[in-house]
């Protein structure tokens, strides 16, 4: 184990050498682009043995890895915002094809209009389509997680995708403990038995045309229709709410770093107050919380590693009780509120009268700041918003005020 | 954990007749006249023009070659690319069970 | 030059598959696969050639066969070939990338022109049948002058692009222009490139019963008809060496006249609506194209 001062792309980057991929294709775009610099120069000088395709776009660059995996190959990109808009009908792809692909996003506002920086827009709006959603509060956890996702994706043929926020973590320097080749080895043996066969001596075509019923086969067995496929993909993503621990907790066999599997928390136990992120922000909401301790808050932070799939069980364990939880979304879904506050608002609602309140806050949106000081503020607002109805529309943070107000016309 | 040796993807395996009987698809079907076909005339390994230029392979070579009634569309190229003129379509109501009246 | 008598009757190519009667298509697709003798992965897009793939379970090809996004296919057969090379498996198989028109000119040409100019190591073929035909005979950028088509009513106003040359404008070892109802033609480039290293280009008209509007028993005649008028142009381009090949080459020694181009408008339903102004048009197109392949043929660049 080395320790080294490197970014969260540098992790990223050293986490795919580890995993000892065999074929990169990646196409740069703000911030993700030294990801590609730093492979492209491993595998110029030899260091890291592997085809590199430069690729003329990211949907090239995502379909070069579908193709490379569906003929056994480890395969790894990245990318960012248009970049994995462009290609999002690569994932769409990858996802249904089972092919266990891993691919890390730096997380970035989408155009238009134009803006570099971070926010959790473009992997939030990919969340359907069927890949495992990993979200990284540190550059430590960049690589170990980007790591364990090959051991995720080839345990379930589910392709996986690890997201940490651009810039605050791509471009910021950190500690990170490097593991040594062996302990890569020891966790991560190559990849085997892919689910599909390429082979003249047995010649199928994959991913053909499929009707909408089971039809049967030349020796009369009847096959799975377009439904039964896709409810055996869903199978898979609850497959990995056991995967993902089993996994994390094998990483710390080896190394002796864990993420908390699924969720992580800080100071939740006794809290009456749970503030939820995903990504670094929940790094700050541990100031947040420590701060409002100080003034007799008794708040916690429960951090979201998985969001695909989402920890329902969990997060109805650890939030049973609660008064309040308060959800910080640095993505929206237009017209009704933050991704995460929706689907948290979902997973506890059976909880009845035992669920906290859920009140939601956009914040960050194309790289605005947020402090713990404004996340200590918001809280402060959730908590006196309770006196009021049980939903709210969310609390957009740091708007600037000159004469810009929250959105209206939210009936809540 | 599910049993992964269920099929998890859709992957085909290669099968004659996956559109079903496709020669009843036609209108009319070819027939060889052994008498007009070159290999038969000539008594040669030779033409087999018609096998070369059937989309769907329903042709074996011979003399005369054999025609897959089962699968053949009825297109009429083998008819077409014959030099000697030796392949006609007659019509399938020539063989049909019911006189068009009874219908 | 292969003899048809001497080809393979290998056979890859399933009856009772899904495509039209008299698809030009399976005629080709027979001397492609047999001229790689079914050591091969196919990456095939959205297109007429996914019906030969037939609808799950069964599949009408028997071909290692990769179904892709319909604007990435080149991009697919790079990552076949790069895939197949870290395994160790590249000598097991030949990577063939088969696009439509519409999938290698149109929505496919950008991850064409990047893999040509990386020189990937695979065969693309296109075959052409002048338009969207699966989705029921839109316009591609590849549908002749003047042909009528479900989004060119009044009959297409531009002169197709020419692949090829584009292709030959990268800077790849082989470009090649066949015909489907040509099986030695079609044999013979597929072995050639079967052969060779890096990124080959083969261009394959294929004519299409349903989209041209004609009688399926005259696919052939109609193909062969097109190489007299010298609209469609039998020819091969190997590291920059230009020649024409088969009966276009035949035509260029014996300085032979081209057929006019209004015979073969009259073959088909979806010139119906072509004007003198525009067969005048397009045999001037014709003429000039012509001229310059005799030239080129000539002076074997």
């Amino acid at each position: 184990m080395t320790t080294s001062v490197i970014t969260g792309n540098d992790a990223a980057a050293t986490a795919a050498k580890l995993a000892r991929v065999q074929v990169i294709a990646a196409y740069p775009i703000t911030p993700q682009s030294p990801v590609v610099e730093v492979l492209s120069d491993w595998v110029a000088s030899g260091e890291l043995p592997a085809e590199f395709v430069n690729v003329e776009s990211e949907h090239s660059a995502l379909t070069v890895c579908i193709a490379a995996s569906t003929v056994g190959a480890r395969v790894f990109t990245a990318t960012s915002a248009n970049g994995l808009a462009y290609m999002t009908e690569q994932v769409w792809w990858a996802a249904g094809a089972r092919l266990p692909i891993v691919m890390c996003i730096a997380n970035r506002a989408m155009a238009a209009p134009w803006n570099v920086l971070n926010d959790q827009q473009d992997s939030m709006s990919v969340r359907d389509a069927g890949w495992v959603q990993l979200y990284c509060r540190d550059n430590q956890e960049i690589l170990d997680t980007t790591l364990q996702a090959y051991r995720i994706a080839e345990r379930l043929n589910v392709p996986v995708m690890v997201c940490y926020d651009g810039f605050l973590l791509s471009h910021t320097v950190m500690p990170v403990d490097v593991p040594t080749p062996e302990q890569a080895d020891l966790f991560l043996p190559p990849r085997t038995d892919p689910l599909q066969v390429v082979d003249p001596a047995d010649p199928r075509n994959i991913g053909p045309v499929t009707l909408a019923d089971p039809r049967a086969d030349g020796a009369g067995v009847l096959r799975p229709g377009y439904m039964e496929l896709r409810s055996l993909h869903h199978g898979a993503l609850l497959d990995a709410l056991e995967v993902i621990p089993e996994v994390d907790a094998e990483y710390a066999a080896v190394t002796g770093r864990a993420w908390g599997g699924l969720t992580w928390e800080y100071l939740l136990d006794d809290a009456d107050v749970a503030v939820v992120a995903a990504g670094s922000l929940t790094t700050q909401l541990t100031l947040a919380v420590e701060a409002l301790r100080a003034e007799g808050v008794r708040a916690g932070v429960l951090g979201i590693r998985s969001y695909r799939p989402f920890p329902v069980a969990a997060v109805r364990e650890r939030l049973a009780g609660k008064r309040l939880a308060v959800v910080f979304d640095k993505a929206l879904s237009y017209g009704v509120e933050g991704p995460i506050a929706g689907d948290l608002k979902a997973a506890l609602q059976p909880l009845g009268g035992e669920a906290p309140v859920v009140f939601g806050c956009i914040c960050g949106l194309g790289g605005r700041d947020v402090s713990p000081d404004d996340l200590a503020a918001a809280t402060r607002r959730a908590v006196a918003d309770l006196s009021g109805p049980r939903d709210r529309a969310p609390d957009w943070i740091n708007l600037q005020p000159q004469g810009i107000p929250q959105p209206q016309g939210d009936p809540r | 954990m599910r049993d992964l040796t269920v099929h998890q993807i859709a992957m085909s395996s290669p099968g004659i007749g996956e559109a079903g009987r496709t020669g009843d698809w036609r209108s009319e079907f070819p027939v060889i006249i052994a008498e007009a076909c070159l290999p038969v005339k000539s008594g040669r390994n030779t033409c087999q023009i018609c096998w070369g230029h059937c989309p769907d392979n329903c042709i074996t070579q011979g003399s005369p070659p054999t025609i897959d009634l089962t699968y053949c569309k009825g297109c009429g190229i083998c008819v077409e690319v014959c030099p000697t003129d030796a392949i006609v379509m007659h019509p399938e109501a020539e063989y049909a069970a019911f006189e068009r009246g009874a219908l | 030059m292969t003899k048809l008598l001497d080809l393979p009757q290998a056979n890859y190519v399933l009856p009772g598959n899904r495509a039209c009667a008299g698809c030009g298509i399976g005629i080709g697709l027979r001397q492609i696969t047999a001229a790689l003798d079914g050591k091969a992965v196919m990456a095939v897009p959205a297109s007429c050639l996914t019906v030969f793939g037939g609808m799950y379970p069964t599949s009408s090809v028997a071909v290692p066969w990769v179904n892709v996004a319909f604007p990435s296919t080149a991009a697919a057969a790079a990552g076949l070939a790069a895939g197949l090379r870290a395994m160790g498996r590249a000598d097991e198989m030949t990577v063939l990338a088969m696009a439509g028109d519409g999938g290698t000119g149109d929505i496919g040409i950008q991850a064409l022109s990047g893999a040509a100019e990386r020189n990937d190591d695979f065969i693309y073929l296109c075959y052409d049948n002048e338009a969207y035909m699966n989705t029921g005979t839109q316009r591609s950028g590849l549908t002749p002058h003047g042909a009528r088509t479900t989004t060119t009513w009044a009959g297409k106003r531009e002169n197709p692009k020419d692949l090829p040359r584009i292709m030959e404008a990268h800077g790849i070892p082989y470009v090649a222009s066949t015909s489907a109802v040509y099986p030695t033609d079609v044999y013979d480039k597929v072995a050639r490139a079967r052969d060779m290293h890096r990124l080959r280009y083969i261009h394959m008209n294929t004519p299409c019963p349903s989209g041209w509007t004609f009688e399926p028993k005259d696919t052939v005649r109609i193909g062969e008809l097109a190489v007299e008028c010298g609209i469609v142009v039998l020819y091969e381009v190997v590291e920059g060496a230009f020649r024409l090949t088969g009966r276009s080459a035949a035509l260029a020694n014996r300085n032979k006249a081209l057929t006019p181009v209004a015979e073969y408008v009259a073959t088909q339903g979806r010139f119906r609506a072509m004007t003198e102004e525009t067969t005048a048009e397009v045999q001037a197109w014709v003429d000039g194209r012509w001229a310059g392949y005799v030239a080129r043929h000539a002076a074997g660049r």
